[in-house]
């Protein structure tokens, strides 16, 4: 099966900063790919030049073979294929639970409202908050905002689901209850990319974990031996600090 | 070792309740606090009693001349005298019903906007027919109505005609500013910029003199453009820039992931504003829009340096009556009254939509 994410020597920079370095990167179709690493390692910059919320400098970056570049077109069509959950949910305020579900399906794919509702419940079902549909986002708990924002992006029916550490801004109680979400998305085959400090998460459905430090991909592997044999010292303390405490 | 069980919640101590623990926390907490306690109730007891007597215990109600006010108290007789004057102008006497119509229609409008939920098209609808069926019934000239020019327009049903044109056009011109200023397109954000700035650095007098004066000057030789019409453009523009301020105040206050999360979706960029960024803004912009509006409403008032005569301009006219010479204080009292009622209206509205249309609510 062919790569449904590519990217080759991406490069980028925040002004004189170099944040991301040669990035080198294939994603299969229906691959887990979890991209770990300190803070300010680039790894959400990564993930977010994906569907271009970050624009890269320099190198190519496909998407179903479709360069991600400044050609609204493919821009367009790239977005349709790409859902993205953030870590601080980015609801729409304004919009009750269902409105905030079916706006992509109305407004960027066309479909009838009476479609879009059908859509939107199943999934809301299938994140176990469907008698939630009337209420407004800052109603709900935490958990429940991401939830939420999981179904918003399975509405598009997308491709790829990028995660931007979706369970940073969680309380503690309520990250499982978003990780079990997750964790049965990726048993059902979607391409997921995250981004997240949750090594049981990676541990538990990752094909593959990657690690990053200072812009640069430093190390992937497999689970098994991203965690039992780390290869280069970076990784063996990092794998240190975050599992020993 | 040792396990606390939760507690039920009490009230508060009895000291803390009650009106005299209110009298005590909020006028006279401090000595500085009971002096300036002493000092406002002195200062209501100056200005109270004696324009309670004025307005109501010596004035005078009754009659339809000047001879009839005898008392030391106000004179409503001239108010209640030339309340058609102060409504409509010099509008001909005999075909009030026309204006009395369009005022009564606006409410029955404002009314209906009320009850009828959600903005639909019929709402859009009934905004941009309902100005031409009362420009058809105002100025008459179509369906054997007879001409009534603006000029004889007037008083209250020219200050509310200027005020919601003026509010209903500066809006979505000020959108358009406000989306121009924000624009990544240099031209646009520059031009944007330029207007902004040079309408908010000019005094709307400046603004309503060249309305009225400089633009003829680009119109063909023959060509008299009415002059109700260049104020209202005049104003419209005018406040247009204040409003694109508000907006842009607004924009400020929605959160970059907003923006990112209508990207990622995959919606174009007039979705996202449409959808998105604008209706938020325009919520977190609410009091100083309204504010905006609350000083359009008041500044309509300066039509009258270009001759048109408006609710405040008609208390001139009218006390220059030779029958009813000095009755200026009851007229401005009065119409000081009717401005307080509109812009208070006003502000009451604000204060329910702001209640609406919270996005924070809980519950």
């Amino acid at each position: 099966m062919s790569n449904i994410i590519e990217m080759k020597g991406v490069n980028k920079w925040y002004g004189d900063f170099h944040v991301l370095k040669d990035i080198n990167l294939d994603v299969k179709k229906g691959e887990i790919v979890v991209v770990a690493g300190p803070s300010g390692s680039g790894k959400s910059t990564l993930i977010r030049c994906i569907n271009r919320l970050e624009e890269h400098q320099e190198g190519i970056i496909r998407v179903k073979g479709i360069e991600v570049n400044s050609d609204i077109k493919n821009l367009r069509q790239i977005r349709s294929n790409v859902a993205m959950v953030f870590q601080h949910f980015n609801l729409f305020p304004h919009l009750s639970v269902l409105e905030n579900l079916i706006l992509a399906p109305i407004w960027v794919y066309k479909k009838p409202k009476k479609e879009a509702i059908e859509t939107a419940m199943y999934y809301l079902n299938k994140v176990n908050i469907a008698d939630q549909a009337n209420k407004y986002p800052n109603q709900l708990s935490g958990g429940q905002q991401q939830r939420v924002a999981i179904a918003r992006a399975l509405c598009k029916n997308p491709d790829i689901m990028l995660f931007d550490e979706p369970t940073s801004a969680l309380d503690p109680e309520m990250i499982k209850e978003v990780l079990d979400v997750m964790i049965n998305l990726a048993q059902e085959g979607k391409t997921m990319v995250v981004v997240t400090h949750e090594m049981g998460f990676a541990k538990k459905v990752a094909n593959r974990v990657i690690f990053m430090d200072e812009g640069q991909i430093v190390e992937e592997n497999d689970p098994q031996n991203f965690f039992h044999n780390p290869q280069s010292d970076r990784l063996k303390l990092f794998l240190k600090q975050i599992l020993n405490h | 070792m040792a396990v606390y069980p939760l507690k039920p919640a009490r009230k508060p101590p009895l000291k803390e309740r009650g009106l005299i623990a209110w009298l005590r926390k909020n006028l006279l907490s401090s000595p500085f606090n009971i002096a300036l306690t002493i000092f406002g109730v002195a200062i209501l007891y100056m200005i109270i009693p004696p324009f309670i007597k004025w307005a109501f215990i010596d004035a005078n109600f009754v009659g339809n001349s000047k001879a009839d006010c005898t008392g030391d108290g106000a004179c409503w007789v001239f108010i209640k005298e030339k309340l058609n004057m102060f409504i409509f102008g010099f509008y001909p006497q005999d075909i009030l019903w026309r204006p009395k119509v369009v005022m009564l229609g606006l409410v029955a409008l404002l009314i209906f906007a009320k009850f009828v939920k959600g903005f639909n098209k019929l709402k859009l609808f009934l905004i941009v027919i309902y100005p031409i069926i009362g420009y058809i019934l105002l100025h008459g000239g179509y369906f054997g109505l007879e001409v009534v020019e603006t000029s004889k327009w007037g008083g209250l049903l020219l200050t509310l005609i200027i005020a919601s044109v003026g509010i209903v056009l500066s809006f979505p011109i000020g959108v358009i500013l406000a989306l121009g200023r924000q624009s990544k397109l240099p031209i646009i954000r520059s031009l944007s910029i330029f207007y902004i700035e040079l309408i908010r650095g000019v005094p709307l007098i400046t603004v309503l003199f060249m309305a009225s004066v400089v633009l003829p000057l680009f119109f063909p030789q023959g060509v008299d453009f009415d002059k109700l019409a260049r104020a209202l453009i005049g104003i419209s523009l005018f406040e247009a820039a204040y409003v694109a301020e508000n907006i842009r105040s607004g924009f400020q206050a929605i959160p970059k992931g907003q923006y990112e999360a209508a990207d990622s979706l995959g919606l174009t960029y007039w979705q996202k504003m449409g959808l998105i960024i604008l209706p938020q803004a325009i919520r977190v912009t609410i009091p100083n829009l309204v504010g905006t509006f609350i000083s359009l409403f008041k500044d309509t008032s300066l039509v009258m340096i270009i001759g048109l005569f408006d609710l405040l301009s008609m208390v001139n006219v009218a006390a220059n009556d030779r029958d009813w010479l000095g009755m200026e204080t009851e007229g401005y009292v009065f119409v000081a009254f009717i401005f307080w009622i509109f812009t208070f209206g006003m502000s009451l509205y604000s204060k329910y939509l702001e209640k609406k249309l919270d996005i924070n609510k809980k519950g």
